[in-house]
């Protein structure tokens, strides 16, 4: 036996357009139960994914909901300019909560390793408080991660934005229950039952428009912890670290200080799906340093209140 | 069993439930890692963890035990939710703990699920937990279950001991009502009779290769047509200014372009103009597809609506029911509760339990006292409005509906309305 034939066959056509219809479900039991809902956008492809099915989901309907982009101020400029044109495009309101702006007045300090990803969670919550937003949507799936696969497709946080793995609401059948008491909300995960090739292979039959740096371009990079980072306003080569240019893309988008590329030289969704169908390594195994850190370390920032 | 060729199947979803100790981490690791989709960053890291644990070989359990309690401790206290693809199917596959205070969470993977493989450890034969485990899966009528004989390595693979375990699960099967099941003798730890093949004098297909040809319910079209409205939508922009579609997923059966549809509990009805899909307008649209549908008439229909077309659906405000009890604090008489029912909710008040399920006797007894936590018992629900479902023994998909704290917003059960328990009828 072996996964993933190279050639699509009919199973995967039947299973993306069933894994659509329960996102579009998902999608408007939100808009349908929620006064305030928001939708985490960070410029990556499952965001994208995302922002497509509700596109679908209340079509031909202008979309009522607010996006919502918390930036560490380390990134690539290509995906803030995908996130902008984007956002134009499906005519919506973006909300930006900058993590600069909390450590230029002392909420947050700026860490020894500079990496901004763990500092996204205060302003996250102080966001979600601002706004008065009830639901918010993302984009994660149970595929990237041991603690992510137990995560709820509806999935209630306290006030302060933590998780409790045992106080989990048991979800039967359709009939999502997003109730809380004010001051909680509910995280909405319509992607939940996607795998990375799903994304993918939905990418493509959809034509989904994506940030150029998924997709392998020549680059500056040095390598540190086994990853290939790109210099940036998070610091370069340092030490015995020397820079080459080298053909990379990204599996995913996140803080350039610990969001590695991958050796590429896939230029189209197609060639994408090659390589990822092929891969020996999950996306945030590969590429993500915050995951590395412990055995648990996805579990120990969910309860904090990171996505 | 289904007609249709196996590469056309829809993706198979699958609860795996059994007993703590009957190996069923180490039989979803096994799945996993024998059809490869564990990758090798998961591989290094599961086999580092099973070092500094001490273990000398791989410990497949601890590719799926996710939290940091369930290492600790050695157990499972969540359903994790895990994906594979063989080239002949994709599976969703629900992993739940087998310890009696989670068995909630059983309910919970068995409630969407097409499919379900029960393991039992073929030294011990069928548990306390396994009769629970059948009763549940009888009860939320999951479509196909498998009991899988499992470490039959311990036995040395023993035929008579493998046929003694099978008839004690053929009898409980037949006990809680369940139809036609099979027994696989397996042993996850070497792969046997999971994706290799069992000894020659077991007849059946490996667990894997029986599970790529089941069918699904969203296969099953015969059945009559279900949408639950979850949304009117409206754009009144200038480009749409008179659009006005019912946005809802079809539960079950197929509708089409000219069909009258019915609206319950209102009771209005029209024709079907035109079916939006995901992939554009359609003349039809089948269960699972969330879909739009637009009528002729601009009839007041409104969220919490179910459309039906000439089989009808029930409207009531009295809703007999088989309830599944998943609150902390145990059931009171008169409770006022909210009921959700496909997309409406409605306020509701619980009448008097009448019986509670003995579990090990495999029977309802009378009993009025209040359910405890993975109590199953009857009663009626009063509804302050009427509210459109079918017989869960009927219809699954708007056969159910659940029991919410108004003050917490905590789901205190999942119920089954009229449903019962297969052939134990008292």
């Amino acid at each position: 036996m072996t996964i993933e034939a190279a050639p699509p066959l009919a199973t995967d056509v039947a299973a993306l357009r069933d894994l659509e219809s329960e996102s579009i479900e998902i999608i408007r039991e939100v808009v349908a139960e929620f006064d305030r809902p928001a939708m985490l956008f960070s410029g990556g492809k499952d965001s994208a994914i995302v922002l497509h099915l509700a596109r679908k989901a209340l079509w031909p309907a202008p979309l009522p909901i607010t996006l919502l982009h918390v930036d560490t101020g380390h990134n690539l400029a290509e995906v803030i300019e995908f996130r902008d044109r984007v956002v134009a495009d499906a005519g919506v309101n973006l909300v930006v909560a900058r993590v600069e702006e909390w450590i230029a007045d002392g909420r947050l300090q700026e860490r020894p390793d500079g990496t901004r990803n763990p500092l996204q969670t205060v302003p996250l919550l102080d966001t979600i408080a601002e706004h008065r937003f009830d639901a918010l949507l993302g984009g994660a799936r149970r595929d990237e991660d041991r603690a992510r696969a137990k995560e709820r497709i509806f999935s209630i946080r306290d006030a302060f934005g933590g998780w409790d793995p045992r106080r989990q609401r048991p979800e039967l059948w359709h009939i999502y229950n997003g109730r809380h008491a004010p001051g909680e909300h509910t995280r909405v995960f319509p992607i939940s039952n996607w795998t990375e090739l799903d994304v993918w292979r939905y990418i493509e039959a959809e034509n989904v428009p994506l940030p150029s740096i998924y997709f392998a371009h020549e680059r500056p990079v040095f390598e540190r912890d086994g990853m290939l980072l790109t210099p940036g306003p998070w610091g370069g080569p340092r030490g015995a670290e020397t820079l080459s240019t080298r053909s990379v893309r990204y599996r995913t988008v996140g803080d350039g200080s610990c969001t590695g590329a991958v050796e590429s030289e896939a230029t189209t969704v197609a060639s994408v799906i090659e390589e990822v169908t092929v891969s020996r390594l999950t996306e945030r195994g590969a590429t993500r340093a915050d995951d590395r850190l412990s055995e648990a370390a996805m579990e120990d920032r969910k309860r904090e209140g990171y996505f | 069993m289904s007609t249709a060729i196996a590469s056309q199947h829809a993706p198979l979803r699958l609860v795996v439930a059994g007993s703590v100790d009957d190996g069923k981490s180490t039989l979803v690791g096994r799945l996993l890692h024998d059809s490869k989709s564990i990758l090798a960053d998961q591989y290094d890291a599961v086999e580092s963890a099973s070092r500094s644990r001490g273990a000398t070989e791989f410990d497949l359990a601890l590719l799926t035990d996710g939290l940091r309690a369930e290492r600790e401790q050695g157990i499972t206290i969540d359903v994790a939710y895990r994906y594979f693809k063989t080239d002949r199917r994709s599976f969703i596959l629900a992993d739940t703990p087998g310890h009696v205070q989670y068995t909630r969470n059983t309910v919970t993977g068995a409630s969407t699920a097409d499919a379900a493989v029960v393991l039992v450890d073929v030294r011990n034969g069928a548990s306390a937990q396994t009769r629970r485990h059948s009763a549940l899966l009888s009860l939320l009528r999951v479509r196909h279950v498998v009991f899988a004989v499992n470490k039959m390595d311990a036995v040395d693979w023993s035929q008579d001991r493998f046929e003694q375990v099978q008839a004690e699960l053929h009898d409980i099967a037949r006990g809680v009502g369940l139809g036609d099941v099979v027994a696989v003798p397996t042993s996850a730890l070497t792969g046997e009779g999971v994706v290799r093949a069992a000894p020659d004098w077991y007849t059946g297909r490996p667990l894997l290769a029986l599970l790529e040809e089941l069918d699904t319910e969203l296969e099953d079209t015969a059945e009559p047509f279900r949408m639950p409205v979850q949304l009117v939508i409206r754009p009144r922009t200038a480009q749409y200014p008179d659009y006005r579609g019912l946005a809802g997923r079809v539960a079950s059966g197929r509708v089409q372009v000219g069909d009258i549809v019915h609206a319950s509990p209102s009771g209005t009805a029209s024709t079907v103009i035109a079916i939006d899909t995901p992939t554009g307008p359609e003349q039809v649209a089948v269960a699972g597809q969330s879909v739009t549908i637009r009528l002729a008439e601009e009839l007041d229909i409104a969220r919490g609506e179910v459309l039906t077309t000439d089989d009808p659906i029930a409207v009531t405000r009295s809703l007999d029911a088989v309830v599944t009890w998943m609150g902390d604090a145990p059931s009171s008489a008169r409770q006022r509760v909210l009921v959700k029912a496909g997309t409406k909710t409605v306020r509701g008040m619980l009448g008097p339990v009448t019986d509670v399920w003995d579990v090990s006797e495999l029977r309802w007894e009378p009993s009025s006292a209040p359910l405890q936590l993975n109590d199953i018992g009857r009663c009626t629900v009063q509804l302050a409005e009427d509210v459109a479902i079918d017989d869960y023994r009927r219809l699954r998909g708007t056969g159910a509906f659940v029991v919410v704290d108004p003050a917490t917003g905590a789901t205190l059960a999942a119920c089954m309305s009229g449903a019962d328990l297969g052939a134990l009828v008292p």
